[in-house]
């Protein structure tokens, strides 16, 4: 029956431009699974006959359960109505295995709790099995049974008005650990609804770093506790266009649910104009000819109080975000502002600082220390390492300028972690799908010895927020980003872009029919 | 007072880089007006004691009033109270600031607007049609005056771009406008083809034009990949030819839906049927029309260009053709005429049978043979058409009244043979929405200068405007509005207003105020200038 569905599609393209420009494939996952075997046996399956059964004694029921409707709402969603004649037709194929009724559900190691949180190096492999016999999914973690679950419901497909999913076999687990997409809530403001239906659209496509850049110079929409004057005069708006600390607490755990983990971002020193709305003395005063010119520069590196300031903003966010990781930034620092201060002229040569670059170290390394005070791993953009600064071998160094291959190489052979973004800049824009770019970027082609492969923890797609706004911001990311999911997630040797083109057109329409405004990949098309 | 606000402001920006990238105009008007004076004598206006006052005898008072329901929303919806209410917090203390101040002229209570020209409530925009109009605001009230009831319609989207508000008041400051536009044709092009569109996105796409005195809405309804058309005479088209004959489909009530939404805004709706090439999806239904490709001597299963050696073939355009031309009332119709691949005519032993038989000596000769038969169908319907610059380039015999439509690189010399030639030209060559750079991605369009082409004065007045294209092939429901608007805009400036206003710097504030006016009306528009809020 298939075979002949398939026979069936060619040749209504009779005229080699009729119709979609890639015909999408049918229950094909994305990102693609590790180790995947299907057969040309299926099972219907109809929403209301259908169920998962978890073990009894798992460690969060809740957590699963709210995993379980969410995905049994896909797969009803989807849409499916088995008529007489689908069903006489299913009967008379011997390919045809029944109804499936259940997925069983195998957490081998159980959960800790109701609250556990996804870290840095968790386990998130998985098995699912289709067979004659019925369909297990099975995981050492809650995470492991979320993203197979993800996979579970894109098994699934319809033909012709029904639900189908075919005998198969997946051993899966993530090539990296690290697999992350920026937002930018600073150069435009993006609602909590925007947030949500992009943390949706992750876990559609496994990721699992939601890293929030969520201030910088243009503004400031992260209402602290201990600093609120900071959002009341540095966001765009002090009410409407804020992040509440509710707002903030309902992102981690709409991340959290889905096995997603926050890394928030408050970059210093430089990044830094919308904190001088309301706290001008933590900003170096720029001066001309001598005079401060009312212009403001990098944080001021000179000052104890800039750095009680931050201590003090620090310990909040640590607070905060449950994370163990914190993005301190790092990265763009202008030195002009620092050069014609007369008082950080004085400042360096007291203490013996004889380059800017030092200073910026200077800065930084008391940042480090704060952090590891609070007990909290950070993340630096790529010129804290390139400057010099000294870092523990827990800091991961963000690699983001041209040439990041020669400069991720050179981090892990310094012994550092690394995570790549240079060839993932959402922000970059050319005619077209647009995303074969990203697809074919390998992170690690200069990097050969296997201790220094094991130091990149991964990579993370940046959508730079200067030009998007709520209305354009998911469809610019999404399929785009997928590209790079698939490059995080899959065999390095998963490459071949003409079979990528197929399954990601099946897998934008997926992400449209659960509500996902992804733009179209590969040409001229349409969504059944 | 108002100085009072502005320096404020410039004490706000402490470092250059903090708060918008580009700050927003207040109450400026896109596309900039011909002329324009302001004061800084300014009303308020209260949405509920405000109207307009239309003349008591117009002939086309259904189409009058149904503009003034509009832009009276419009009006409304801009002083929501939960607006009113960011922008009061942003300015502090400064509600009512307009009690103690000497330009304050008062409440605003009506705009008047008188219409010269008899008009009918089934009026239809037409090429060449007057929309000039004046718009008065001072101590003795508001008038707006134009000959046509589409210069009453520019200009009440100018009178409401005037308004803004300021903390919790609407303001529309004195102002004198003598507007009219530089180019007649003024179009936005959307091909459904591709993407099929949903009517609502049309409808949307209306709108924004309307906001930015676009005049032709150039409709791209049918090519290679799918034919969303649902014809009367000819449905299987749109059964086999659509990407689904039930969900991706215009209907016929959707597409008289689209002309009269399209219409009482004083927007053209000029469809396109492109032939002889792009057809591949009339072929689903109809192989017969496509020429059968051949390899070795044998057809080899591919289907061409429609087949030229057929009497059947015109026949069938013929009958198609004078549905189209019975259901779109715009006196123009776009034949295509673009891109045929040759290979398959060269192919096939029929066609060369055929042009030996007829005297045909090359495939430009055929496609001319084809175009010719075409434009005679039409020019039989009483219809006037527009082609694409092919169908010149090749020297089809095209009457004086033929609107040929420049697109390909090298444009401007392309342009500048169509007018030598003594024919009408409409230029897209430089405004490709589909073409793509990092950034707001405007200001190529809005450098594009239509007339840089070396011409006599003569030849430079058949340049009767342009069109921004908006090919959807990487565009679908979901992207289309952020990806036309606000880069449309750029286009609409360049078609509407005086060739001086050309200054890309100058632009970017009223562009930011104007994309954030179209987010408050609902258009998915996308930043145009980097980091900003719309509030």
């Amino acid at each position: 029956m298939l075979k002949s569905i398939i026979l069936f599609s060619f040749l209504v393209g009779c005229a080699l431009a009729l119709g979609p420009a890639v015909l999408a494939t049918k229950g094909a996952v994305w990102p693609k699974p590790q180790a995947e075997e299907k057969t040309q046996d299926y099972y219907t399956i109809l929403p209301h006959g259908f169920n998962f059964k978890v073990p009894d004694n798992v460690g969060c029921p809740n957590f699963l359960n709210d995993a379980l409707t969410r995905y049994w709402t896909i797969i009803a969603t989807a849409g499916s109505k088995v008529s007489q004649n689908s069903w006489t037709r299913f009967q008379a194929d011997g390919n045809f295995l029944g109804t499936l009724q259940t997925l069983n559900i195998d957490l081998e190691a159980g959960c800790e709790s109701e609250d556990i949180y996804p870290k840095e190096g968790d386990s998130e492999n998985y098995t699912l099995v289709v067979d004659a016999q019925g369909a297990t999914l099975s995981a050492s973690t809650i995470w492991g049974v979320l993203r197979g679950l993800e996979t579970f419901s894109q098994l699934i497909y319809v033909e012709q008005d029904s639900l189908i999913i075919n005998g198969t076999t997946i051993t899966d687990g993530p090539r990296f650990t690290y697999r992350g997409l920026l937002i930018d809530t600073s150069r435009h403001f993006e609602p909590l609804t925007i947030i949500f239906a992009m943390l949706d659209a992750m876990a559609y496509n496994k990721f699992n770093v939601f890293h929030w850049h969520i201030v910088d110079d243009h503004s400031f929409p992260y209402k602290s506790r201990t600093y609120p004057e900071l959002s009341d005069e540095g966001a765009y708006h002090p009410f409407s266009k804020i992040y509440e600390q509710s707002d903030v607490a309902r992102v981690i755990e709409y991340a959290r649910l889905r096995g997603i983990r926050v890394i928030p971002e408050f970059d210093t020193p430089g990044h830094t104009s919308s904190w001088g709305a309301s706290h001008p003395e933590l900003l170096t005063a720029c001066y001309s000819n001598n005079e401060p010119n009312g212009n403001f520069g990098p944080m001021d590196p000179t000052k104890n109080s800039t750095y009680d300031f931050v201590t003090q903003l620090f310990t909040e966010i640590v607070d905060v975000f449950p994370d163990n990781y914190f993005h301190i930034g790092g990265d763009e620092v202008d030195f002009t502002c620092w050069q014609n201060n007369p008082d950080v002229g004085t400042f360096m040569g007291e203490n013996n600082i004889a380059t800017y670059k030092e200073l910026e170290s200077f800065y930084i390394q008391h940042v480090v220390d704060i952090l590891d005070n609070l007990e909290s791993q950070y993340l630096v953009w790529e010129e804290v390492f390139v400057n010099g600064v000294v870092l523990p071998n827990s800091t991961v160094v963000h690699v983001w300028k041209n040439n990041g291959l020669t400069t991720l190489r050179s981090v892990v052979q310094a012994g550092k972690r690394a995570v790549y973004s240079s060839c993932w800049y959402l922000s970059d824009l050319q005619s077209g799908g647009d995303w074969n770019g990203f697809y074919k970027c390998e992170p690690v082609a200069l990097i050969d010895d296997e201790a220094e492969l094991d130091l990149v923890v991964g990579g993370e797609a940046c959508m730079w927020g200067e030009y998007v706004n709520e209305f354009s911001i998911v469809p610019r990311v999404w399929p785009r980003a997928s590209a790079v999911a698939e490059r995080l997630w899959s065999d390095r040797e998963v490459t071949d872009v003409n079979d990528a083109a197929r399954r990601l057109e099946e897998h934008t329409c997926r992400m449209n029919k659960r509500g996902i405004a992804a733009q179209p990949p590969n040409g001229p098309g349409f969504c059944p | 007072m108002f100085k009072l606000l502005i320096a404020l402001s410039a004490l706000v920006v402490i470092s250059s880089a903090y708060g918008p990238a580009v700050r927003a105009t207040k109450g400026q008007v896109w596309p900039k007006p011909q002329q324009e004076e302001k004061t800084s004598d300014y009303f308020i206006v209260r949405p509920h004691t405000f109207s307009f006052q239309g003349p008591a005898d117009i002939g086309c008072p259904s189409l009058l009033d149904d503009a003034f329901t509009r832009y009276w929303s419009i009006i409304a919806t801009s002083a929501s109270l939960e607006r009113r209410g960011r922008l009061a917090e942003m300015g502090k203390k400064h509600t009512k600031f307009w009690q103690l101040d000497e330009s304050f002229l008062g409440n605003l209570e009506s705009l008047k607007v008188e219409v010269s020209d008899e008009c009918t409530d089934d009026a239809l925009p037409d090429f060449g049609d007057n929309e000039n109009y004046t718009l008065t605001v001072n101590a003795d009230g508001a008038t707006l005056s134009a000959q046509t009831i589409w210069g009453a319609l520019r200009g009440l989207e100018t009178f409401s771009q005037l308004i803004y508000l300021e903390q919790d008041a609407l303001v529309i400051n004195a102002t004198t406008i003598t507007d009219f536009p530089r180019f007649s044709f003024r179009g936005l092009h959307l091909d459904t083809s591709r993407h099929f569109l949903p009517v609502y996105i049309i409808l949307q796409t209306l709108d924004g034009m309307a906001y930015n005195k676009f005049n032709v809405f150039h409709w791209h309804l049918t090519d290679d990949q799918s034919f969303p058309y649902k014809s009367r005479v000819y449905p299987e088209l749109s059964e086999k030819g659509a990407y689904h004959p039930v969900s991706k489909v215009f209907e016929p009530s959707d597409v008289a839906r689209v002309i009269e939404y399209a219409r009482v805004r004083g927007i053209r709706v000029i469809p396109e049927f492109d032939t002889p090439g792009h057809t591949s999806s009339w072929g689903a239904a109809h192989p017969e029309l496509l020429t059968t490709c051949y390899s070795n001597n044998q057809p080899n299963g591919y289907l061409g260009p429609m087949d030229p050696s057929k009497d059947t073939t015109y026949d069938f355009i013929n009958n198609l053709f004078t549905e189209v031309v019975g259901v779109f009332p715009d006196s123009y119709f776009h034949i295509g005429g673009d891109e045929v691949d040759f290979s398959c005519w060269q192919s096939n032993p029929d066609i060369t049978t055929f042009m030996s038989d007829n005297n045909i000596s090359s495939y430009e000769g055929l496609e001319n043979y084809f175009i010719q038969h075409v434009v005679d169908l039409l020019d039989k319907l009483n219809s006037k058409y527009l082609v694409w610059e092919e169908v010149f380039v090749n020297g089809v015999t095209l009457p004086n009244t033929t609107l040929v439509h420049v697109w390909r690189g090298g444009g401007f010399d392309t342009l500048r043979d169509v007018t030598k030639a003594g024919k009408y030209g409409v230029f897209s060559s430089c405004w490709y929405l589909d073409h793509l750079s990092s950034g707001g991605d405007w200001q190529k369009f809005y450098e594009c200068e239509p007339l840089n082409f070396d011409g006599t004065d003569e030849q430079k007045k058949l340049v009767l405007g342009g069109a921004a294209c908006m090919w959807t092939e990487s565009v679908n429901e979901y992207n289309v509005m952020p990806r036309v608007w606000p880069r449309a805009c750029a286009t609409a400036e360049k078609l509407w207003s005086a060739e001086s206003v050309n200054d890309f710097g100058a632009a970017q504030p009223r562009l930011e105020e104007h994309a954030c006016r179209m987010n408050m009306r609902g258009i998915a528009a996308q930043p145009p200038n980097g980091p900003g809020v719309c509030l």
